[in-house]
Parts: C-alpha cells; structure tokens; sequence
C-alpha cells in the first residue's frame, strides 16, 4: 500500500515538471489560437542555453536563470515578431507548418551544435537530497521545489490574467482581436510579449527538466506531447487546469512505469485518450 | 451567348499522352534497368503517394494532421504480421495493409476528431505515438527492434524486385488518380468547400462530419499501402522506422514546396526532395536545417508553393478539377469572360 501512495507521490511531483511544460503552450494558445509544435523543442533548447550559461559562467543553473529568461524572453518576443506573426490570420495550416518547420531547424541545430550525446544539468548536492514521509514514502526536495514553482507560477500567471492591464489585453484579444486592434491596442507587440512570457516560463521549466533527467537534441517532441496532454487533460482555459491536467499525466505515467518500465509513457497517452473519450473538454474546463 | 463548362484543359490533354507515355517506359524499367534504380522509384512511389494522401487530407479537406506516420507503420507492420505469422503471399498483404489501416483510422478518428485545428494536428501525432509504443512492447512484433520479413525469401531475388517495382508504380498512379477523380467528383467540390468555409458548406447541406471522416480514412489506407510497400522494399521493420515524425516532416516539405492544394505540387515536390537529397546527403543535420528553413519560408512567403507560382503565372493544370465557365458572346470568342471557380 505504501509502495503505490509512494507512486502517486512520485507523480504528482513529476505532473509539477510537466505543468511548467504545459503553461506556455496553453498561454500561447489561449492568447493567440497558435499551437505551437516547436514548444518542446523550445524546452530543450532553452535546456542547452542554461548549460551553455553554467559553463561560461561557473553559475549554478538556478542562478543561470538570471541570463537565461531575459535572452528567451527577447528570443521569444523577437521569434513572434520577426515570425509567426505573419502565420497569424485565418487558416490554420501556416502557423501549425511553420512551428513544424522550426522544430526541425532546433533539433538539428542543436544536433549540430551539441551531437547527439545526452547532456544533464548539475545542482550540487539537492537533487539527491530527500526526506521520508513515513514508511517506504521518500519525497525528494528537488522535486517538491518544482511543483512549488509551478503552483507559484500558475498563481503567478493567473493574477497576472486576472488583474493586470496585460493581461486584461490578453483575454480581450483572445475573445475578439479585431475589437482589441479597434481600441487602439497593438496586437503584433502583444502576441510577441505573450510569446516572450512564454518562453520565461519555457526557460525556467527547462533547467528543472535538465538537473531531473538527461536530454538530448531530439527530445523535444516528447516534452510537447506531456504538455499538450497536460493543456488537453486539464481542459481549455485555465491554468489551474493545465496544473491539474500535468499531476495527472505525471500520476499516469508513475502508475505506468510502477507496473512494467516499457509502460510509463503509454500509459500517460492512454490517460490522455481516456479524457479525450469521456470528457473531451478535459477535466476542469473554463471559458471565458 | 452560349455557356460551356470547361473540365479539361490542353495541358491535361497532352499530360495524359505524356503521362501514359512515361509509364510505358517506367513500367518496361525491371527489363532493362538497374536493380537500385527499381529500388528509389520504390521509395519514390511510396513518398510520392504519401504525399498525395496527405495533401488531400491537409490541402484539399483543410485536415491538417501530423500523425499520418501512424497508418504508415499500421499498414507496414500489417504487411509483416499478414505474410509472416498469417502465411499470406507478401505481395496480396500490401493491400490488405491498406484495408487494415483504413479499419484502424475508424477508432482513431472517432478519438481525434474531438479535437479542432491545431489540436487536432498535436492528437494524431499522440495517437501516432500510442501505436508506436504498443507495437514496442509486444515482443511477438520484436519489441523496439523490430523485425525482418522471413516471407519472401520464398520468392527469387528478381521476381521479389520486379513485382514490388510494379506494385509501387501501381499505388502511386492509383494515389494520383484517385485524388484526381475524388476532386472532379462532387464529394471534390464538398471537401473543398468544407475546407473554404465549414459554416457555408453546412448551409449547403454538405455532411461536414462524414465528409471529414471518409477523406481521413481514404488517406489512412493509402499511407497504409505506401507502408506495407516501402517495408516490402526494406524487408525490415522496427517501431522507429515505421511511426517516424521524420515521414511526416518529409511529407509537409514535399507538399509545401511543391504546392498545397493541387495535384502536381506533391509530384514537382517528391522529385525536389529526391534532388535535393541527392545533393546534400553527405551534410547531415545542416540538410535538414536546410529543409526546414525552405519549408518556412515558403510558407510564410509563397504558401502556395512551387505549382501554385506556376499555375497561376501560365495557367497551367494538368490535373484541371475546377470547373471553368465560358461565356461565348457572338463576337467575342476568347478568355474576357472566362470565370475561374477556385479548384
């Protein structure tokens, strides 16, 4: 009994890591109906950034953050200007091909750049460290530090959305871009600052993914396949949900992996395809 | 004044002298050719096909999917099941494959299809993944490593070649005309339609739901039979090979460049892509960067790719599905009233 409280434990703390995958796709998405396929490889490049960072500087890659988000953020509000903006409009094949097209260009960037060998970042020291809930239940620190700071950011996200004249303009261009661009409001900047905020957010998930696990330049698209699980298991909307919906991927895939180590990620699409059959607008929809 | 409704056009007319010209000669090709020429017009044919299903998926029902890799692998490891545990002829199971496909994108668009535009694209790659994994983790399949097909080492080596050359040559002149008739058909004219605008297609009484979804399941077969094909050719199989996003990326690149939306783009792109290969295959990544790169920059540039500069700069249509309007006043005989219906 122990054993399972102890795999549902160890995924929710992954659904953490997986809630900071998601967040940008669904602000990106919500903002600007742009589903963008070159979201994981965005994590994972952003992943090599913080490495690069830690090498030239001798920063640990926490503190790397602090050159790593300011550059995202510009690469981001630079990539929607200078780019998908011009995808934006109608049809929904540009944008999708467009995003395709450049999760290519990453991954053999960085394959050029960096080969094919897995990379990891090190923090010193608490990524091991750990203490027990009771018996056989171990909860790591490292971990716990992640869901905290994707609970934080979700509430970070929210207020800001909620309260904030940027995010005011955020909801209105998501109802009705054109009514926004009639109130004198810059829709190209607003996209390109809703990009840059997601790839703030992209950075800081992906120093999280480097110190938990190895990657590689080709593991981008598994981390857009958790993060639109995620966005699709927690139902449109909201970020709360993209929370909820990245715990449950993360419990999915630990069950998964619990019962045969082949299993782990099946199982996270398979939980994902049960939501998609029994309640397609995912488990905590809200519009607004 | 009289009205007539052009369906066919000069170029079609002499392309099809062409055309069946050409294949006179590809199809006479295992009597005086090259073994390793048969084996790239294989892959041709399968990439060629492929491209065109997705292009009727995607260019002309407005379905963008990037999941298609997952009836390529269905249909290619249909083919070893079919001739190795079930003793099939190899050569009858390719299009059993494509019938096997077709029945397995029922569920996945039944699932799918909750999902719109770009999500929709994201859930058929994870759906993509889904049978990759399962097909990974059942070791009768050879698990991760795949396996190789024990069934035509019954068959000479010259009789093998030949026979899948032709098959190819086949399904790639079937996935051409298909497309071709479907879009001169009426079901043509409501897939596009649909594609334009779904709310005004509806007000036309068009079905948009099973419109979708047979244009799905006509897609899924073909790739299913462009996959048994290109394992037939391979004679090895591993879940990597057979549910690659790589074939999708290709796919997307030939369509793009050459052209979405018409039926000589996917051709003009598949021998673009062969070229290019050829050229820049000792590069690696950077070709693929390279690929990437075009494939963006026509898309935000020249959307209609390659075909679509050309079609409209000479108006010429090989495979015309519009259907063009005269109006012929007594005196004037010529184009000043021609009206053209988008295609």
């Amino acid at each position: 009994m122990a054993g399972w409280a102890d795999t549902v434990i160890q995924g929710v703390l992954l659904g953490g890591l997986y809630a900071l995958f998601a967040m940008g796709l669904s602000l990106i998405f919500g903002v600007m109906r742009l589903v963008n396929i070159a979201h994981g490889d965005l994590i994972v490049l952003a992943a090599y950034l913080a490495l690069v960072v830690v090498d030239a500087t001798g920063l640990g890659p926490i503190s790397a953050l602090a050159v790593c988000v300011p550059l995202m953020f510009l690469f981001g509000y630079a990539l929607q200007r200078g780019l998908l903006n011009f995808t934006l409009g109608g049809d929904i094949l540009p944008p999708l091909l467009v995003t395709f097209g450049l999760s290519i260009i990453i991954q053999n960037g960085l394959l050029e750049l960096f080969s094919a060998d897995p990379r990891a970042l090190r923090l010193g020291g608490l990524e091991t460290q750990s203490f027990r809930l009771g018996a056989g239940i171990v909860v790591g620190q490292f971990p716990l530090l992640v869901l905290g700071v994707a609970i934080a950011l979700t509430v970070g996200i929210e207020l800001l959305f909620a309260y904030t004249p940027l995010g005011r303009a955020f909801r209105a261009t998501s109802d009705d871009p054109e009514a926004v661009r009639l109130m004198g409001v810059n829709d190209r900047h607003l996209y390109a600052l809703a990009m840059g905020i997601a790839l703030t957010i992209v950075s800081v998930a992906a120093v999280f993914y480097g110190v938990r696990t190895t990657f590689g330049p080709s593991d981008g698209p598994d981390r857009l396949l958790f993060a639109f699980e995620s966005v699709i298991i927690g139902g449109l909307g909201s970020f709360w949900g993209t929370l909820a919906g990245g715990i449950v991927l993360g419990i999915a895939q630990a069950v998964g992996f619990r019962l045969d180590p082949g299993w782990g990620v099946l199982t996270g699409h398979l939980a994902f395809l049960a939501v998609l059959l029994f309640k397609p607008s995912g488990l905590f929809p809200r519009t607004r | 004044m009289s009205v007539t409704v052009e369906r066919s056009t000069r170029a079609s007319r002499i392309g099809a002298v062409a055309g069946t010209a050409s294949l006179v000669v590809l199809g006479s090709l295992p009597w005086w050719g090259d073994s390793s020429w048969m084996r790239a017009i294989v892959e041709f044919a399968c990439l060629l096909a492929l491209a065109q299903m997705w292009n009727l998926l995607a260019g002309y029902g407005g379905v963008v999917s990037i999941g298609q890799q997952a009836f390529l692998g269905l249909g290619g490891y249909a083919l070893f099941v079919l001739a190795d545990h079930a003793h099939i002829n190899p050569f009858v199971c390719v299009p059993l494959a494509g019938l096997i496909a077709a029945a397995a994108a029922f569920p996945t668009a039944w699932i799918v299809f909750r999902l719109r535009g770009g999500y929709f694209a994201v859930g058929t790659w994870a759906v993509a993944e889904v049978y990759r994994l399962l097909i990974a983790n059942a070791s009768f399949l050879g698990g991760g490593s795949g396996k190789s097909l024990a069934a035509v080492r019954g068959f000479s080596k010259a009789v093998r070649e030949s026979t899948t050359y032709w098959l190819a040559l086949a399904v790639a002149v079937a996935a051409v005309l298909v497309v071709y008739l479907l879009l001169r058909s009426r079901h043509g004219l409501a897939l596009t339609s649909i594609r334009d605008s779904e709310r005004a297609a509806a007000s036309q009484g068009i079905d948009i739901g099973a419109t979708k979804l047979w244009v799905y399941i006509a897609s899924a077969a073909g790739c299913g039979l462009a996959g048994a094909l290109y394992f037939l050719n391979t004679v090895r199989i591993s879940p990597d090979a057979a549910f690659n996003v790589g074939w999708t990326a290709n796919i997307i690149f030939i369509v793009v460049i050459g052209g979405i939306g018409t039926i000589e783009g996917p051709i003009v792109g598949t021998l673009l892509f062969f070229l290019l290969r050829g050229a820049l295959a000792d590069y690696g990544a950077t070709y693929l960067i390279v690929l990437g790169a075009v494939a963006v920059a026509v898309m935000v540039k020249f959307p209609r790719g390659l075909w679509g500069f050309v079609q409209e700069r000479f108006d010429l249509r090989f495979f015309p599905v519009q259907r063009r309007i005269r109006l012929e006043a007594a005196e004037a005989t010529e184009s000043p009233g021609a009206a053209n219906l988008r295609p």
